[in-house]
């Protein structure tokens, strides 16, 4: 088993607010990560941490091996990123979005419109390339901020609600789209939406107020609660302390 | 380098996705003639030089650079696509310069469709060409001074109306430690080397004696610190802000 992204004791506080609080991971090749926890938990500034975007208070990460304060540049190239609501430039069009993307990347030339050919087709965008983002509804939004990330084929990605937004048809588009990528990858997906964790997630965390709760498949997870019940009243019960018939 | 040059093109077509660009480029032409034909009493000088042409420059670029650089930032953190450029594998250097050129680039082509008026004094008179050119150069050179002010207000605020009443008020300093009255004021109280500094800083007084034709690298030297200081100051902003 390969060891892709490491967790480290990592920390962030904003003030006195312990966002997220030694958090301790491991996720290996082939594993789809569902990260899961109460609004507020910390998820995001979680992801935000290990794309480099926010420093660590104390702890740190590695992603395939490259430390993510002391070799940043080299993780973020190891990385795909969609960032929760992602964000776009709504100025410009899908196709010239995403060749600005794999520029960036170092594609060029030839190359370069090949991948965001690739993609485009990947996330049935090829017929909006020539719209711009901000006409685009929610959805598609969405999938434009899933093709950025896969552009490059990176051996680990990191998605934010990748899901939010999506038609029930889309949603299962991106779901076989993250099972037919996992055995390559590293994946973790933050989601409120637990059926997904039973559809595409090899393993599920639940995090609350930035502490590490529970950490499982699917079927262990429902282990934790005494008398068994649905992913959802399993959350309940790790994230508020409340069994399900006290909820009732 | 190709990450600079890949944002900076973005950043350059995103000015022209909307008529805004082309509508302050015309500004920027249209005001920059009428100040020099009607304030700048072109006809009555009986000379055919652009000194006074180039004079109404500062105080042009005080309101139309802060209005170029607000957005560079400013949007960025509103929309939080400042999230997705910064976990791009570039550097915030990059970013920050990438941009600047971009904007410095459009400024250079506001500044070079003015020349229509250079065409004019040829055919009036026969002014000092050389003296023209450097007058370009120092007003191109001054523009990327303010721009850099401005990227650097632009990097510490979500607002753009915020980020351009900072830059020009900045950018009005400047310009204004050189005047006398300002200046007039410090005498007597402060040491004279003081005094000295502080006109030494004035974007005015440098700016002015290159449009005399008079290439001093000095002055040169003045507005490219500039901006190596307020782009410097930018990048420490952006890295210490991103996310807050
Ligand atoms: N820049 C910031 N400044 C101050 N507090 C912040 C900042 N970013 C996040 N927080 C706080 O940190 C905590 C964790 O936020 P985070 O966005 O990581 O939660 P989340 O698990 O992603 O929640 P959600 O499910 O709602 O997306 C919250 O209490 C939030 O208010
Ligand atoms: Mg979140």
């Amino acid at each position: 088993m390969t060891v892709m992204v490491e967790l480290d004791h990592l920390s962030r506080s904003f003030g006195e607010l312990r966002a997220v609080d030694g958090i301790n991971l491991t996720v290996n090749k082939g594993e789809v990560l569902g990260f899961l926890g109460p609004n507020g938990a910390g998820k995001t500034t979680t992801m935000r941490m290990l794309a480099g975007f926010l420093k660590p208070t104390s702890g740190t990460a590695r992603v395939c091996g490259h430390d993510i304060l002391t070799d940043g540049m080299r993780a973020k190239q190891m990385l795909g990123y969609l960032p929760e609501g992602s964000p776009t430039y709504d100025d410009m069009t899908v196709g010239a979005f995403l060749r600005f993307i794999a520029e960036i990347r170092g594609y060029t030339g030839s190359e370069r419109q090949s991948r965001v050919d690739l993609v485009a087709q990947r996330l049935a965008l090829t017929d909006v390339l020539d719209r711009p983002i901000e006409l685009l509804s929610k959805g598609y939004r969405r999938r434009v901020g899933l093709a950025q990330s896969i552009l490059h084929d990176p051996p680990v990605l990191l998605l934010d609600e990748p899901t939010d937004g999506l038609d029930p048809n889309q949603k299962h588009e991106v779901r076989t789209l993250i099972a037919a990528m996992a055995p390559e990858k590293a994946i973790i997906i933050s989601t409120h939406i637990l059926e997904e964790v039973e559809a595409v997630c090899t393993r599920a965390v639940i995090i609350g107020h930035g502490k590490l709760l529970a950490d499982g498949t699917a079927e262990q997870l429902r282990a934790n609660l005494p008398g068994g019940g649905s992913l959802d009243d399993v959350f309940r019960f790790i994230t508020t302390g409340n069994a399900p018939q006290a909820a009732a | 380098m190709n990450h600079i040059r890949t944002i900076a093109k973005r950043e350059l077509s995103a000015y022209f996705a909307t008529p805004v660009a082309f509508i302050f480029i015309a500004i920027f032409v249209a005001l920059s003639g009428a100040f020099n034909f009607y304030l700048g009493h072109f006809f009555d000088r009986n000379q055919a030089s652009l000194e006074g042409f180039f004079s109404y420059h500062p105080w042009l670029y005080l309101l139309l650079v802060p209005a170029v650089a607000m957005r560079l930032w400013a949007e960025e953190r509103k929309s939080g696509t400042i999230e997705q450029l910064l976990t791009l594998p570039i550097t915030t250097a990059e970013a920050v310069l990438g941009k600047f050129l971009a904007a410095w680039l459009f400024c250079g082509i506001a500044l070079a469709l003015t020349f229509p008026m250079w065409i004019t004094v040829n055919v009036l008179g026969e002014p000092d060409n050389a003296a023209i050119a450097v007058s370009y150069i120092g007003s191109f050179l001054m523009s990327g001074a303010f721009l850099a002010i401005g990227i650097c207000m632009s990097a510490l605020t979500r607002n753009q109306i915020v980020a351009f009443i900072a830059a020009a008020v900045t950018c009005f300093v400047f310009i204004m430690s050189g005047l006398d009255i300002v200046l007039g004021a410090f005498r007597g109280w402060v040491t004279p080397a003081l005094v000295d500094t502080l006109a030494s800083f004035s974007f005015l007084s440098r700016f002015s004696s290159l449009t005399r034709g008079v290439v001093d690298l000095r002055d040169i030297i003045f507005f490219a610190s500039m901006m190596a200081f307020w782009l410097f100051t930018a990048v420490v902003v952006v890295d210490v802000k991103k996310a807050a």
